[in-house]
C-alpha cells in the first residue's frame, strides 16, 4: 500500500515539475509548482516527519506560492504567453541536464548504502522543540538564533527594497 | 523508513527533480519562472536530506533540522527576490533577464 502511494507521489512530483518548467502560461506554472510542493509534503508524511510536512505546507505552499502568485499578478498581463525559447537553448538545456542525471544516477546505482537498523528517535513536536532550544549535543540553539536574525534582516531589507522612492 | 522502498528509489526521483529545476533555470528567461526553478531544486535537496536522515542515521535528526532551516532560508530568499523583481519592474517595465543589463546607481 505504501509502495503504491510513494509511486503516485513521485509521479505527481515528476510530471508537475516538468510542467512547471515547460508551460507557456506563467500563472499555470505557479499552480503546478503548488502541486509539486504538496506532493513533497506527502513524502514527508510517509517518512513520519509530520512537523516537517506541516512546515512545508504552511511556509512553501501557503507562503511562497502565494507570494509568487502576487508578484505575477503585479508584473504580468496574465493572458499573454511567455516568450518562445529558441530550439538551440532547449537542446543545450536538455543535453546538460540529461548528462547530469546520467552521471548522478550511474554513481548512485554503483554505491551501496548501509541502511541502519537503529531505533528512530521520536519526531514529535515536543522532541523537536527540545532539540531546537537545547545547547547540549544534538541541540540547535545557535542556528535557530542565527536564522531568527536572518529573518529579521530579510524583513527589513525586503521592505526597504520594495518601498516606493520619493522623487 | 518507508516499507518496500529502498533509498535508491527516493534518490532517483529527487535527482530527476533537481535536474528538471536546473533545466528550467537554464532555459527560462523570466525572473519569476527562474525563481520557481530554484524552488524545485531546493525541494529536491530537502527530500534528499530527509531520506538520508531516515534511512542511514535514524537515531539522530540532523537531516530533519537541515531541511527545516533550508525551508526558512528559502522563504527569506523568495521574499527578497520578489522585492527586487518588483523594484526592477517599476524601473524598466520588464522582468526578462535579457532586458536587465544596467546597474542604475
Amino acid at each position: 500500500m505504501e509502495t503504491i502511494i510513494f509511486y503516485i507521489l513521485s509521479l505527481v512530483i515528476l510530471v508537475f515539475s516538468v510542467l512547471t518548467v515547460t508551460t507557456k502560461k506563467i500563472l499555470r506554472a505557479a499552480v503546478y509548482l503548488l502541486f509539486v510542493l504538496g506532493a513533497t509534503a506527502g513524502i514527508y508524511f510517509m517518512f513520519n516527519y509530520n512537523f516537517l510536512a506541516a512546515v512545508q505546507l504552511t511556509v512553501y505552499a501557503g507562503g511562497i506560492v502565494v507570494l509568487i502568485i502576487f508578484s505575477i499578478l503585479l508584473t504580468h498581463q496574465i493572458n499573454t504567453d511567455l516568450d518562445k525559447i529558441n530550439i538551440k537553448k532547449i537542446a543545450l538545456g536538455i543535453i546538460s541536464s540529461g548528462l547530469g542525471i546520467f552521471l548522478v544516477l550511474s554513481t548512485l546505482n554503483n554505491h551501496h548504502f548501509e541502511a541502519s537498523n537503529k531505533q528512530a528517535t521520536d519526531s514529535t513536536i515536543h522532541g523537536i522543540g527540545r532539540a531546537l532550544l537545547s545547547y547540549s549535543d544534538n541541540g540547535y540553539i545557535l542556528p535557530f538564533e542565527v536564522i531568527s536574525v536572518l529573518l529579521l534582516a530579510t524583513m527589513i531589507g525586503a521592505i526597504i527594497i520594495a518601498k516606493k522612492v520619493e522623487e | 523508513m518507508i516499507e518496500g522502498i529502498s533509498i535508491h528509489h527516493i534518490l532517483t526521483v529527487t535527482t530527476i527533480m533537481f535536474f528538471i529545476g536546473a533545466y528550467g533555470f537554464l532555459t527560462r528567461k523570466n525572473l519569476i519562472t527562474m525563481l520557481m526553478s530554484i524552488e524545485l531544486v531546493l525541494n529536491a535537496v530537502n527530500i534528499n536530506f530527509v531520506a538520508f536522515n531516515k534511512y542511514l542515521y535514524p537515531e539522530n535528526m540532523q537531516g530533519h533540522f537541515f531541511s527545516m532551516f533550508i525551508i526558512g532560508i528559502a522563504a527569506a530568499e523568495a521574499a527578497v527576490a520578489i522585492a527586487i523583481i518588483i523594484n526592477i519592474y517599476r524601473n524598466i517595465h520588464s522582468i526578462d533577464v535579457e532586458d536587465i543589463e544596467q546597474m542604475k546607481y
